[in-house]
């Protein structure tokens, strides 16, 4: 096929776009290490003259920003194991034992997925204080992880309602039993798609803010989106310190994007072949 | 049989128990509060359907589903179009005459927002955005109030929300287009059908399943969308921004008025699922 000067100006094109999309990035973390002086006089476009690294540390510092990131860690990290073990377990049942009725569970599972987190909010914000859990983790993490597990039970179910057969019948017949079976077989070789549910639910939860907003109301408990939501339009966040902070939103999530890319493409193919 | 499959129902136990606390009897108890009058202390007060006809009257109620009908076309209806027609170039366009790296370096670019919690997405805008000190307006030497000024306000959260939201059709419609023969393109092509003939001839067509998908659960954000609301503009100024979640927001926790804002989340959950059924027939009936 002959390539005219056309294929240049799409390329250009795209590129271009591939620029707006990433300016914000570079032009938070440009001036999340200018100085605010510099900021001053310059403004955001130019580059910074020298590394100032004040903003960013103070700005850890007064919201406690590591601590924020251990919260975050907790909560997502917990919702994320748990989910994928009630997951893994309502599958076996619903993919594997294929109880009955196990189209209205999952139809069940999928609208409780669904639906609006508005409509369940002040019920569980009510119920929340009358049991005690108000602005603690738990709440936070007993939530997701009902919501996370009932997305992984819809996956999880049409992946192992393809689980080979002969094995299990293979196992029974060696003698082992049912609990056996599932975590000894059925885990092991459904190993790439839990770990691409861990790492979902995972991402999925720290990013989630309407009911973290709600539920941890106190600086102790704050996850990073919404204490950097909260803070937003504080007095004491300036030019400078606002895109700190954006800074340190953005980090762990592109982070997280780099570490978990290859595990996902791996796990995303893996699950197109089955 | 059913001997082999009772003991199943076990492994289901502890799910539907905490399914049943954490989602259906707080979804319940959400419907029941909306026929009531309550603040959220003392006993709620039963008025029957008083609150949703309240909301009928209510003009905010209609302009914050209009400021989601905007968010559909920002969140779901642009993206789809515009990432069918990136994936497909950087797919059989860029890809074949520029390599696979290329391509794949693009597609991650264009994806990088979506990464971001969406408040954090927020933050960075609401920084750019900032009247006085803000980035944008130095760049185009504006002195523009994108987020302050209720004629503007809407439409730079759309504006936001593309930018955001546009990865993702881009990544899923890229991986369906390796689904689709190459054969079909090579044909075409020998009969001498160029790109645009081919692009919708053959790959829209073909990748239909996907594009449903990506529809159904980008308008699904739309209506959900809270966070950058949140952020950005509080509903504001005045209601130019509202949408139903935040509206809803508003009524339980700043106005004490938690009948109203049952009755907003849960028209809003029945227009989500009404949404999801719909979606789910045609696409039924299509294949």
């Amino acid at each position: 096929m002959r390539a005219g000067p056309g294929r240049w100006a799409v390329l250009a094109a795209l590129v271009v776009l591939a620029a707006v999309m990433l300016f914000p990035f570079l032009i938070v973390a440009v001036n999340a290490v200018k100085s605010p002086a510099e900021y001053g006089a310059e403004g955001p476009l130019s580059l910074p003259g020298e590394l100032y690294l004040q903003g960013i540390a103070d700005f850890w510092k007064r919201v406690d920003f590591g601590g924020k990131l251990w919260n975050s860690l907790v909560i997502s990290g917990s919702v994320a194991v748990l989910a994928v073990v009630l997951s893994v377990l309502n599958a076996y049942a619903l993919g594997i034992g294929r109880v009955r009725g196990r189209l209205w569970i999952l139809v069940l599972f999928l609208v409780g997925n669904t639906l609006p987190q508005e409509a369940l909010a002040y019920p569980l914000y009510y119920l929340s204080k009358e049991v005690g859990l108000y602005d603690s983790k738990l709440s936070v993490i007993i939530v997701f992880t009902a919501i996370q597990a009932a997305f992984g039970t819809y996956l999880l179910s049409a992946v192992l309602g393809q689980f080979p057969r002969e094995i299990l019948e293979a196992a029974a017949i060696d003698g082992a039993g049912r609990f056996r079976a599932l975590w000894r077989i059925v885990v092991p070789i459904s190993r790439p798609t839990i770990n691409v549910l861990l790492i979902f639910f995972f991402i999925w939860t720290w990013n989630e803010f309407f009911l973290p907003l709600i539920f941890l109301i106190s600086n102790d408990n704050q996850t990073v989106p919404v204490a950097l939501g909260v803070l937003q339009g504080e007095k004491y966040m300036d030019a400078t310190m606002s895109s700190a902070s954006a800074l340190l939103g953005i980090v762990p999530a592109v982070a997280f994007f780099l570490i978990f890319q290859r595990t996902l493409t791996r796990g995303v193919t893996v699950g197109a072949v089955k | 049989m059913r001997a082999r499959t009772k003991g199943y129902w076990w492994y289901l136990a502890p799910s539907l128990v905490l399914f049943l606390a954490v989602i259906v009897a707080p979804f319940l108890m959400n419907v029941a509060t909306s026929f009531t009058r309550w603040s959220g202390v003392g006993t709620p007060r039963w008025v029957g359907l008083d609150n949703y006809t309240r909301l009928l009257d209510d003009e905010r109620f209609w302009q914050s589903f209009q400021h989601n009908v905007g968010l559909i076309v920002a969140m779901a209806i642009v993206p789809t179009a515009l990432g069918l027609l990136l994936a497909a170039v950087l797919f059989d366009y860029i890809g074949r005459r520029f390599g696979a790296r290329t391509a794949a370096a693009l597609r991650a670019t264009y994806y990088l927002p979506q990464v971001l919690p969406v408040a954090v997405a927020g933050v960075v805008w609401g920084w750019m955005l900032h009247p006085s000190y803000g980035a944008v307006n130095q760049i185009f030497g504006l002195r523009l109030n994108w987020l302050g000024d209720p004629d503007l306000a809407l439409a730079t959260v759309m504006a936001i929300m593309v930018w955001f939201q546009l990865g993702y059709p881009v990544v899923i419609f890229m991986a369906g287009l390796q689904r689709v023969d190459p054969a079909l393109h090579e044909a075409a092509e020998i009969d001498g059908a160029s790109w645009w003939r081919r692009f919708w001839h053959i790959t829209i067509p073909q990748i239909r399943p996907e594009t449903f998908v990506v529809l159904l659960t980008c308008t699904i954000a739309a209506l959900k969308v809270f966070g950058p609301i949140y952020v950005l503009t509080r509903g504001g100024p005045g209601n130019a921004t509202m949408v139903p979640s935040y509206f809803s927001y508003l009524s339980f926790f700043q106005k004490s008025n938690v009948g109203y804002g049952s009755a907003i989340a849960t028209v809003l959950a029945l227009i989500i699922i009404v949404v999801t059924f719909l979606f789910l027939r045609v696409q039924e009936r299509e294949s």
